[in-house]
């Protein structure tokens, strides 16, 4: 009995490779990011092993507030003093101490613009001979610098960027461009690539001189005299050790730092094999759909082998293990595919400004586990309803012409149990979505279950849909494309179920895209509405890449250049108050001449009335924080220190916006004598005259020497602004678009077998004087039905969903982008017309006196 | 594949000569006025060893009365006996298990998997019982079809006739108690009906097999030594070792 299980799989190799097809995507997009995020945490992991290889103990500043910042400009920890190390060294346990600088400085390029890939870091760092040991680094040419104009960079950036040694090469840190000499170039070991990092190796006094850390160090290295443990260091070290400052063993800092990146990239990982299981999902419903296609086809076998004395439970059987074998193929070519899949994915990730670094594949077993069980489960679990109607062929069919399946013993409740899931997966969203209190796990996975549901439910439902919406759909076809046209139109609906779980397949991809553009186009009209109604200024300087900060110098420089009104910097840094972690905003007195807020309390006088002691808060944090005017406020900056506040405004933003400023904003003089290195989010000028092109290069003048910053007027700036959410846009395209080419093979399929199905049929038109053109033509029209089949469903569900998740975040404003949605109807069509290409020529090629005798 | 439930006979029965019994058929299908009576009432019996043909003009029932008795379908009234078990109430597990081990098929259109070869067809039967064919009886099997050297292709190699004595092999190789012929030479030319025919009736002589019969051709029937006429969902006639020309008179009776 198995063997006829695989002689009948040998026997339709096409039919099975197609099938295939639908599990080898999603497993190998569930392989590559497994082997994409092992390969990166790998590098990482050798990137901190090797950092702190040579230090038994490592001495940091840790901020007050906590780490992990994700507000720019802010994560920068306090540093040591100097006179640490000199105790440091003075310990009888330490055979060796060295002090360091680290922090980050952009290299610029030949084209005047800071060597930047893939928002990768600009790292800088010290270099002494005493630290020599503990460096990651090795010489790769020339030497060290040592003289204050000297440079040393790295290899990659070095030949990637033509700068030999000898050559000048400008630096920018916290003020404007300084030359250097380049004297030697370095490797960092134990990787291929740091992925788009820079490295600028200064020595010490040249470090502290640029990044304004005279007396003080970022990192202390220690080495433990021969007989003492690591342990026994840190314990000795502790003591000695100022507020906000930390010692742990090299191998505990390591992990530690390995660990914060891997949480990162388990976000990251996880995002990517949502896209795997979308793409499994997807493919689940073609396998389901071709299998149950194969088995009404296969109905006069079937029950001749019942009346052979087969059981129900052998049939069962052999289909699911006609199933498994396919399952395991396609997953095992999967994997492998994953292999290539995980280089494709890094060139897109980097292509849309995501640049990690990299060593030799990481080919885990867990990668290999995963991805079979996910594979074969996923096909067995889609194979068993297919399986189970096999089941129910009765053996009477084997003598009957044209014998058909049964109708299932659940298809009368098909309808209630469609509305009843439907239902269901709605009422679980709008839980996971709007009830309080739940963490955002929860929330994730309700919306997700719902969703998966909600496709499900509509799937099952689509059945009774088809044959009116095909009908409509169909009307052009059947209009204007003669004969052939009107027999697409009733071919695509004769068999409604088959239809349904085609489209089905589509229509997943089709709401997920749909859903994606209608909340990003809800999230630009908050966006837009923002900066048009708060930024009130002519010009904008940001950073080059539009997010990073920027430094205070670059304000300055424009203070008195001729025709600037108003220069207004904004400062950006975390703090913390009320036993949690906050925003903090630093503004000068002149920001109400260009950025406008609401006032709940205080004016737009406020803000040159803020003194040192004084605060604005926002409406929110206020009423979370029971907050009123003249109330005291004490918040923790990353240094340790208490600034003793008092509320003197509350703000909000103008409706349909989001707040330009944090939860607490204090004046820029304030917030520079507690920050460490403040650095301005972005700065805002008026010019006399507004703007106009003499304006702009005479701010693109006055900030030649930092290529760091960039000038744009308000409405660049809000384009630019726009810039990352359009890449995020892009990206989530492409990923979902994985999922709807599996479900072009379910179209590509279904195609497939119902020509072949339908050979005696087509051999009738041909001998009535159908042309192979009009036999192609048929087919490419029932192709385009289904696929706009798929869009009719896909596209309403996904505004629906799209409505749902954004009334719970406030972040967007409810738009219908028309102009996207009917790209995706023309995409649809176009997917539509691909499916068709292979089984319409199959149809045009058949040969008109065999296909009559087929049998 | 164990059979799933064993099927014996009830003591005294098995010894009954009467491998097939039915009494009182009737079928109807659908319900109301539009309710259409294929079989009426039919008795009849089969002894072993013999072979009977069931005739009868295209309405007659008698495709429905073989599906009756080879527990296809399930008649609206009466019983049938094989080999001495009630074959009307069983579940689908217990049919399955009196498939294996007391029916054999032949079909009008061979229904022969086409992705097997023509022995691995013969032993199919087998196989699905999770049981090892006797090498001898395959042997002597393929050679009185005459399939010797044509055994390792496959059914889309083969002729129609080929391909029905391939079916006529597999339906023998389990020794069923009784072998159900639907139209067996329904889809070959005459030449070949006849040899078909021959192998059946022979089957019947050398190995002692009982085969049922269903056609409506009268040359066909003439080889059986039993004869049923049906019309309209009843036997209206019988004869015993008779000849074509017979079986046409009695033919255009009933038609006419």
């Amino acid at each position: 009995m198995s063997r006829v299980a695989l002689k009948g799989l040998l026997g339709r190799r096409t039919r099975a490779l197609l099938t295939a097809i639908a599990i080898v995507l999603g497993v190998a997009m569930v392989s590559g990011t497994y082997i994409l995020t092992d390969t990166i945490k790998a590098a990482f992991s050798t990137v901190f092993t090797r950092a702190y290889k040579n230090a038994d103990a490592v001495v940091t500043g840790k901020s007050a507030v906590g780490t992990d910042s994700n507000n720019a400009g802010a994560a920068v920890p306090r540093t040591l003093p100097a006179s640490l190390l000199t105790r440091i060294r003075a310990l009888p346990q330490v055979a060796l101490a060295a002090g360091a600088i680290s922090d980050t400085a952009g290299l610029i390029g030949h084209d005047g613009k800071v060597i930047s890939r893939g928002g990768a870091p600009n790292l800088a760092f010290s270099h002494t001979a005493a630290g020599a040991r503990f460096s990651p680094l090795t010489l790769s040419a020339g030497r060290y610098p040592t003289r204050p104009h000297e440079i040393a960079i790295d290899a990659e950036t070095a030949s990637k960027q033509n700068f030999a040694i000898g050559q000048q090469i400008g630096v920018v840190a916290r003020g404007p461009v300084q030359r250097f000499e380049i004297v030697g170039t370095v490797n960092f070991g134990g990787v291929s690539s740091l992925g788009g990092a820079t490295i600028a190796i200064f020595s010490l006094p040249t470090a502290r001189r640029i990044f304004h850390k005279q007396g003080q160090l970022d990192q202390i290295n220690v080495a433990a005299r021969h007989g003492v443990s690591p342990e026994q260091l840190v314990h000795t070290i502790r003591p000695l050790l100022p507020p906000n400052s930390q010692v742990k063993t090299g191998r505990a800092e390591a992990q530690q730092q390995t660990k914060d990146t891997s949480g990162f990239l388990n976000i990251f990982q996880d995002f990517l094999l949502a896209f795997g299981g979308i793409a499994l999902f997807v493919g689940s419903f073609v396998i389901a759909n071709t299998l149950s296609i194969t088995i009404a086809q296969r109905t006069r076998e079937l029950a001749t082998l019942r009346t052979l004395g087969a059981s129900r439970r052998q049939v069962l059987r052999s289909v699911m293990l006609e199933a498994l074998i396919i399952g395991l193929l396609a997953s095992v070519t999967g994997l492998f595919l994953g292999l290539a899949l995980a280089k494709g994915l890094n060139s897109l990730l980097v292509s849309f400004g995501i640049d990690l670094p990299q060593t030799g594949l990481v080919f885990a077993t867990r990668t290999v586990v995963v991805s079979l069980i996910v594979g074969v489960g996923i096909t067995l679990l889609a194979a068993l309803r297919p399986a189970l109607r096999a089941t129910r062929v009765p053996p009477i069919a084997a003598v009957r012409e044209g014998a058909v399946l049964p109708p299932s013993r659940f298809a009368r409740f098909g309808e209630p149990a469609a509305i009843a899931t439907i239902v269901g997966a709605l009422a679980l969203m709008l839980v996971a979505l709007f009830v309080s209190g739940l963490s955002t796990t929860a929330r994730l996975l309700g919306v997700g279950i719902g969703a998966l549901a909600l496709f499900l439910g509509v799937a099952m439902l689509a059945p009774r849909l088809v044959p009116p919406l095909g009908r409509l759909l169909g009307w052009p076809a059947g209009r204007f494309g003669g004969g052939a046209g009107k027999l697409a139109r009733s071919n695509a609906t004769r068999n409604p179920g088959r239809t349904a779980s085609t489209a089905a397949a589509l229509m997943i991809g089709l709401a997920l895209v749909t859903f994606v553009g209608v909340l990003a186009a809800g999230l630009k009209t908050r966006f837009e509405s923002t900066v048009s109604q708060e930024f009130v200024s002519d010009y904008a300087v940001t950073a080059t890449n539009n997010f990073a900060p920027i430094s205070v110098a670059s304000e300055n420089a424009l203070r008195h250049v001729p025709g600037v009104l108003v220069v207004s910097g904004v400062r950006a840094g975390d703090g913390k108050a009320f036993g949690s972690r906050m925003h903090v905003t630093g503004v000068a007195p002149n920001v109400s001449r260009v950025i406008a807020v609401n006032w709940q309390t205080g004016s737009r006088l406020t803000p040159a009335l803020l003194g040192t002691e004084g605060a604005i808060v926002s409406k929110d944090y206020a009423s979370a924080n029971h907050l009123r005017a003249g109330a005291p406020l004490a918040v923790q900056t990353p240094t340790g220190a208490m600034l003793h506040l008092a509320v003197r405004g509350i703000a909000s933003p103008p409706k349909g916006a989001i707040s330009p400023f944090g939860d607490v904003t204090i004046s820029t003089t304030r917030f520079d004598s507690a920050y460490q290195n403040p650095q301005n989010l972005y700065t805002l000028i008026n010019m006399r005259g507004g703007v106009t092109t003499a304006n702009t290069r005479t701010l693109q003048r006055a900030l030649s020497g930092f290529p760091d910053a960039k000038v744009q007027t308000i409405a660049q700036f809000e384009k630019n602004q726009e810039q990352g959410l359009n890449l995020l846009l892009n990206l989530l395209y492409v990923l979902l678009s994985l999922s709807i080419l599996v479900s072009l093979f379910g179209i590509v399929n279904t195609l497939v077998l119902t020509v072949f199905e339908r050979t005696r049929e087509l051999g009738m038109l041909r001998a009535v004087g159908m042309s192979r053109r009009q036999v192609r033509r048929m087919i490419r029209q029932e192709s385009v039905i289904t696929a706009l089949l798929g869009a009719a469903f896909g596209i309403p569900l996904g505004i629906v969903l799209a409505v749902m998740v954004g009334a719970a975040i406030k972040y967007t404003a409810f738009t219908v982008p028309v102009g996207t949605l009917v790209v995706f109807v023309i995409a649809a069509v176009i997917a539509g017309l691909i499916a068709a290409i292979f089984p319409a020529r199959r149809a045009g090629r058949l040969n008109v006196l065999e296909a009559l005798q087929y049998e | 594949m164990t059979a799933e439930a064993g099927l014996t006979a009830p003591p005294g029965v098995g010894v009954d000569d009467k491998v097939v019994v039915a009494s009182d058929l009737t079928r109807r299908y659908g319900e109301g006025d539009t309710a259409v009576d294929a079989l009426r009432g039919v008795s009849l019996h089969v002894d072993r060893g013999k072979l009977v043909a069931v005739m009868g003009p295209s309405g007659s029932g008698k495709s429905t009365l073989m599906h009756a008795l080879a527990g296809l379908d399930k008649p609206t009234s009466g019983t049938v006996r094989i080999a001495g078990i009630e074959i009307t109430g069983l579940d689908d597990a217990r049919l399955t298990s009196l498939r294996r081990e007391h029916i054999g098929f032949v079909f009008q259109f061979f229904n022969l998997l086409p992705m097997l070869t023509a022995e691995e067809n013969v032993v199919l039967p087998l196989s699905i019982a999770g049981e090892s064919p006797d090498r001898e009886w395959l042997g002597e099997l393929l050679s009185r079809t005459g399939l010797g050297d044509r055994s390792r292709h496959l059914p889309s190699q083969l002729s129609g006739g080929e391909q029905q004595r391939v079916a006529i092999a597999r339906a023998l190789v389990t020794r069923p108690t009784v072998v159900f012929a639907d139209e067996p030479t329904g889809n070959l030319d005459s030449k070949t009906g006849a040899e078909i025919l021959e192998l059946l009736r022979g089957s019947v002589e050398q190995y002692g097999q009982t085969i049922v019969m269903v056609t409506h051709e009268p040359r066909a029937a003439s080889v059986a030594e039993r004869i049923m006429f049906l019309a309209d969902g009843l036997i209206v006639k019988e004869l015993t070792d008779t000849n074509a020309g017979e079986v046409l008179e009695v033919m255009s009776a009933i038609q006419s």
